[in-house]
Formats: structure tokens, C-alpha cells, sequence
């Protein structure tokens, strides 16, 4: 009983041709496509293994050798001597799983109490809009501090920390959207052929309000992989010995003034180009799947 | 008004013991919180007694009724470093963080609203293009990463500026010393510059992005037309009847936008070493100080949530539908 506007396929292939036309988001999905590889291959990709120390080969800076003159370090070496090039490709996997899965978990958490609340009304809706309201209050890294103190770091309680804080955005839009097709004829229909109301929900409801959430989910991955970078910095991240960029950067400090450039420069840039790639992705998502929505409404 | 006033109350209490609620359910996640108190060599008789000291050992209502008993009389723990109340170590700190959020929010204002208002008036032209990429890259770039470079190359390279340390502004402004914080007041621009920047970069992104496409929304309208077809100067348009309604979600986005400044001065101060709340929090997370790290984050959300609350009666007295709406 689901209710389709263009058949998938027609849906794929217009949403093709307009990334082609415009040139920017063509060239972030090919950068996110590029970063996902890497985050996958990381370890054959990488000429070191990232966690081999080595005193001799210290502070290398980009494109220096080592004194026995067999390997060129590309992107240059840390404190202790470990390849910032190797341990860049291996912190992909971190930022990427994090910032992902941490949104598919809010996402599925919000828009299932999101759907509940628009279906059911009531007591419910009023509950979890409540709490709601009390998360939005808030700024939410300060409870993933909290959080993450208590549990201690690692990446499932990064995951969970982070996801957790994103569930409100979903429920909201979710919850908007159940109302506005709770009452529509095709409901109507579907309940009157007998379906049940998780039927109703999962199969006639939600493919018809999921591109608002879609367009979200990008804008959100995008600042979930900051404030993931964010966390890591202040060593509530995964553990010191996963590379990770928030982690690198934290560890750059210490050569700033020494004037080690490539230590801050490389995972900091590599930070910014993924999550300049989720916005300009959200923004062309925004533009074709919804032209009537406005910039402000998320 | 009133009736708005009381109910906005009302909802900040809840807000607030939501808040308080949450914190402390935080703490119990993990089990026995004693023993985040005690060091990994404690004895069990250590750790029985501090379990006792603190009141881990009684039920979970009484010691939850302890604790929000203990917030209304303005108990916030014993901060485990300083050994001293930890919301007075807060509270000490609190000025410098204030001064620096105040200084990154002027920033976001001053540069984000001419900015969104120039790019919406040259909609789909050059200008408004380059406004436009420099508010995506401003969206993207980690605020400590951009503070790292600034440091790498106007203070390390350039020696424009000074990379760390403060002088204090507010804290003599509070305290009544008028002419101390005017004397001081040269000397502590130049400190301020580098980290204020840092944590307004995300906000003037964000919101010259919002005046623009608030603006747009604005100009679209019928009575826009009728002021252009009155005759009225671009300017008289633009300034009396655009602008004022475009106002609205900026002034929404305010009391949010400065809870967002505050939970980036964590990491910001760190960077910049300044004394504040940030870099309070930060070592308190390094050596497990949790009594302080609550406080820090309760304190934060008092503020977000009055900041909040005088947001809205603001936007209550600005714009009648809300108020007999």
C-alpha cells in the first residue's frame, strides 16, 4: 500500500542528472565516495603501519626522508615518529563510522518516537514532546562530556553519546510530518482495507515524509563528525592509541609553537573537506528534494 | 503578557529540573559512581567510606532528594581538585568566559548581519556567491583547528598577536572597579582578538546564512511590493519595512546561538589557554574532577535556559501575534 509519486527509478536517474549539472555537489559525493574507500581500505592504502614508532625518524616534516634514505614521508611524522599520512588514512574509518552511525541511530530513535507521537496524540506525544523541549534546552555536548566521563571513552560510547543527542531534530520533523498525512485519503484507505497501524506507519506513512529527514541526516552527519572531532581533542574520544583526526590535532598542540605546521594542518583540512562535503551535499539534497523548502527551515 | 511571562516561567523550571534530573541519572549510568571519586589504588575501606561520605550507599530516590536538595541551597559538591565548593570554583571562572562569549557574539552579529543582508540584496550575483562559499567553509572548519592555524600564523609566524594568557576586563567591572577595567582595557583587546574570532567564525557563518534567507522570505512579500510601489526609497524599504520582520528568526536564533558559544568555549579555551570555564572543564575532565564538571554543566544550562526564556519574552514584546496570538 505504498503511495509513489515518480517510480524509484525515474526518481534515480533525475537525481543524477541534476548532481551532474551542478558542479559542487558532484564533486563532494565524489569526495565522500573517495574518503568512504578510504575508510575502508585505510590499511592497505597505508604505506606505514600508524602505530610503528620510530625515534630516529621524529618531526619529520612533508616530503623529508629518513636518514637511511628508503622511505619519503609524504605528509611528514609526529613526535614519535609515526607516519602522519598512514595514521590520516586509518582516523578516516573513525570520523566516518562515528559521524554515520551515530546519525542512522538517532535518526531510527527520533523518527520512531516521532511517528509514534504524530499517530497516537495524546499523552505520548505530549511525553516525548516534553522531553523534547528539555534536550533542545541544552547545548548537547555538554551532556556527551558528562556522559562520556562517566561511561569513559571508546567508540560505542562515542557512537551512543553522540546519537543519542540527535534523536530530538528527527522526532520533531517526524512527528510534524505524521500529522499533516495522518488524515490524508491513502491512510484512510489503507485502514479501511483492514492494515494495521504499524502497516500503516512503517509502509504508507514513512516513505512519504522521509526526504525531509534525509536532507537533515546530511546537514547532521556534518556536525556529529565535529563534534565527534570536537570530543576527541578534549580526550573523551576513542582511546590515544586509535588514530583519530580530533586525536591528532589534540596531540599538535604540543609541536605548535615549535612551528610544526603539518601536525594541525593535514587532519585539520581533512576534518573540514568531509564536513564541507556533507553541507554542500545537504544543500543540493535540500534543493531537489524539497525546492519549496526554504535555507531556514532546518 | 502575563499569562506568557508565567507560563515561560513555569517552563524553564521544568526545563531546569529536567536538566538537573538528567545530570544526575548521568552520574548513576555506570553503575557505583564512588568509584569515579576515589584514585584506582584505594583500598576497599577507601572506597566504602567515601561511598558513605558521599551517600552512594542509600537508595537511589533519597540520594536523588539529597542532591536536589543540595542545588537549592546552591550545593554543588566539593570540587575534588580544589578541594573547595565546586560551584565557587565555577563561579570564579565565570567572567573571563563571560567577556569572551559576549566579544564572539558582537563578532557574529556585527559581521553575520551585513553580511546576510548584502548577500540577500545581490541574490544569485557574484558577491552573493562569495558570501554564500564563505559561509558553507565557515559551517565546516572544526572552530579548535581554526584556532590552531590562527595561532601557527599570526602569533607564532607574525607575532601579531598573543597566543595565550588574558587580562581582566570583567571580572573588576564586577566587583566595582570601574577604572581598573578601563585601564586594563587596551591591554586585554589583544588577547581577546584570536579566541573570539575562533569561536564566532561557526556563528558568523551561520548566521549571515539565516539573515539572508530570512530576508529573501521578506522581500518576496505583498508589502514589500506596496512600499516599492509607493514610491519609497530602496533604502526606506529595505531598512523600515524589510528588515524589521526579517528580524524575528534572528532574534529566535540568538538565545541558541549563545548557548552554542558557550559549549564552544570548551575546547576553544583550551586551545588558547584562557582562564575560563572552558579550560576549567577541560582539566576537571583530565583528572576526573566530576563534582565540577556538573557543576560547570548545570551552571551552562542555567544560563542557556534564562538566556532562553528572556529570548522569547523579548520576542513576546516584539511581535504582537505571539502575544495575543
Amino acid at each position: 500500500m505504498t503511495v509513489q509519486s515518480t517510480p524509484p527509478r525515474g526518481r534515480w536517474r533525475r537525481a543524477w542528472r541534476s548532481l551532474w549539472r551542478a558542479k559542487w555537489p558532484l564533486l563532494a559525493a565524489g569526495l565522500l565516495l573517495v574518503m568512504s574507500g578510504v575508510a575502508v581500505f585505510g590499511p592497505f592504502l597505508a604505506p606505514r603501519d600508524p602505530e610503528r614508532q620510530d625515534i630516529i625518524a621524529r618531526l619529520k616534516a612533508p616530503m623529508q626522508m629518513d636518514r637511511r634514505k628508503q622511505h619519503t614521508y609524504v605528509l611528514g611524522t609526529d613526535g614519535l615518529g609515526r607516519d602522519v599520512l598512514s595514521r590520516l588514512l586509518y582516523g578516516a574509518r573513525i570520523s566516518l563510522a562515528v559521524g554515520v552511525v551515530a546519525v542512522v541511530l538517532g535518526g531510527a530513535l527520533g523518527t520512531s518516537l516521532g511517528l509514534l507521537a504524530g499517530y497516537l496524540g495524546g499523552r505520548l506525544d505530549d511525553a516525548i514532546m516534553a522531553l523534547a523541549d528539555i534536550q533542545l534546552a541544552f547545548p548537547f555536548i555538554l551532556l556527551a562530556i558528562m556522559f562520556l566521563l562517566v561511561l569513559g571513552p571508546g567508540v560505542l560510547n562515542l557512537i551512543l553519546a553522540l546519537g543519542v543527542g540527535q534523536w530530538v531534530t528527527y522526532a520533531r520533523i517526524a512527528r510534524g510530518q505524521t500529522i499533516a498525512q495522518r488524515d490524508k485519503e491513502y491512510v484512510e484507505a489503507a485502514r479501511a482495507l483492514g492494515q494495521g497501524h504499524l502497516g500503516i506507519l512503517l509502509q504508507g506513512i514513512l516513505p512519504n515524509i522521509v526526504s525531509p529527514l534525509i536532507i537533515v541526516a546530511s546537514f547532521n552527519i556534518a556536525s556529529v563528525i565535529l563534534a565527534e572531532a570536537s570530543l576527541s581533542f578534549l580526550g573523551l574520544g576513542v582511546p590515544p592509541t586509535v588514530p583519530s583526526w580530533g586525536g591528532m590535532l589534540a596531540e599538535s598542540r604540543e609541536q605548535l609553537l615549535a612551528g610544526r605546521w603539518w601536525l594541525a594542518f593535514f587532519p585539520g583540512t581533512a576534518i573540514m573537506l568531509t564536513v564541507l562535503s556533507f553541507n554542500v551535499l545537504g544543500d543540493w539534497l535540500r534543493d531537489f528534494l524539497d525546492p519549496r523548502l526554504t535555507e531556514g527551515s532546518y | 503578557m502575563i499569562a506568557i511571562l508565567l507560563r515561560r516561567c513555569l517552563q524553564s523550571m521544568l526545563v531546569i529540573i529536567g536538566v538537573t534530573t538528567i545530570t544526575f541519572a548521568t552520574l548513576h549510568l555506570g553503575g557505583d559512581p564512588t568509584y569515579l571519586y576515589v584514585s584506582e589504588r584505594a583500598t576497599e575501606e577507601e572506597i566504602a567510606a567515601t561511598r558513605a561520605k558521599l551517600g552512594f550507599d542509600k537508595p537511589l530516590p533519597e540520594q536523588y532528594l539529597r542532591f536536589a536538595v543540595g542545588l537549592l541551597h546552591a550545593d554543588f559538591g566539593t570540587s575534588l581538585i580544589y578541594r573547595t565548593p565546586a560551584l565557587g570554583v565555577v563561579l570564579n571562572r565565570f567572567p573571563a568566559t563571560l567577556e569572551l562569549t559576549l566579544c564572539a557574539l558582537s563578532l557574529a552579529l556585527v559581521l553575520g548581519i551585513p553580511l546576510g543582508v548584502m548577500a540577500a540584496l545581490h541574490r544569485g550575483r557574484p558577491l552573493d556567491g562569495g558570501i554564500m562559499v564563505f559561509a558553507t567553509f565557515g559551517q565546516s572548519v572544526p572552530n579548535f583547528w581554526l584556532g590552531l592555524m590562527l595561532i601557527l600564523i599570526v602569533g607564532v609566524k607574525w607575532r601579531w598577536l598573543p597566543i595565550s594568557g588574558r587580562v581582566p576586563l570583567l571580572d573588576p567591572l564586577f566587583s566595582g572597579e570601574f577604572a581598573t577595567a578601563w585601564a586594563n582595557l587596551p591591554r586585554a583587546l589583544p588577547y581577546l582578538v584570536m579566541p573570539s574570532i575562533t569561536i564566532a567564525f561557526f556563528s558568523i557563518a551561520r548566521t549571515a546564512r539565516l539573515v539572508r534567507s530570512s530576508l529573501l522570505d521578506v522581500l518576496s512579500q505583498d508589502y514589500v511590493r506596496t512600499a516599492r510601489s509607493k514610491g519609497l526609497t530602496e533604502w526606506r524599504v529595505i531598512v523600515h519595512h524589510a528588515l524589521r520582520n526579517a528580524w524575528m528568526p534572528v532574534i529566535t536564533m540568538l538565545g541558541l546561538e549563545f548557548g552554542f558559544l558557550l559549549s564552544g568555549v570548551v575546547v576553544v579555551e583550551t586551545v588558547f589557554s584562557w582562564p575560563g570555564v572552558g579550560r576549567l572543564v577541560f582539566n576537571a575532565i583530565n583528572h576526573r574532577d566530576i563534582p565540577l564538571v556538573q557543576a560547570a554543566v548545570i551552571m551552562f544550562a542555567l544560563v542557556f535556559v534564562g538566556l532562553n526564556l528572556i529570548v522569547d519574552l523579548l520576542y513576546a514584546r516584539l511581535d504582537p501575534r505571539v502575544r495575543f496570538g
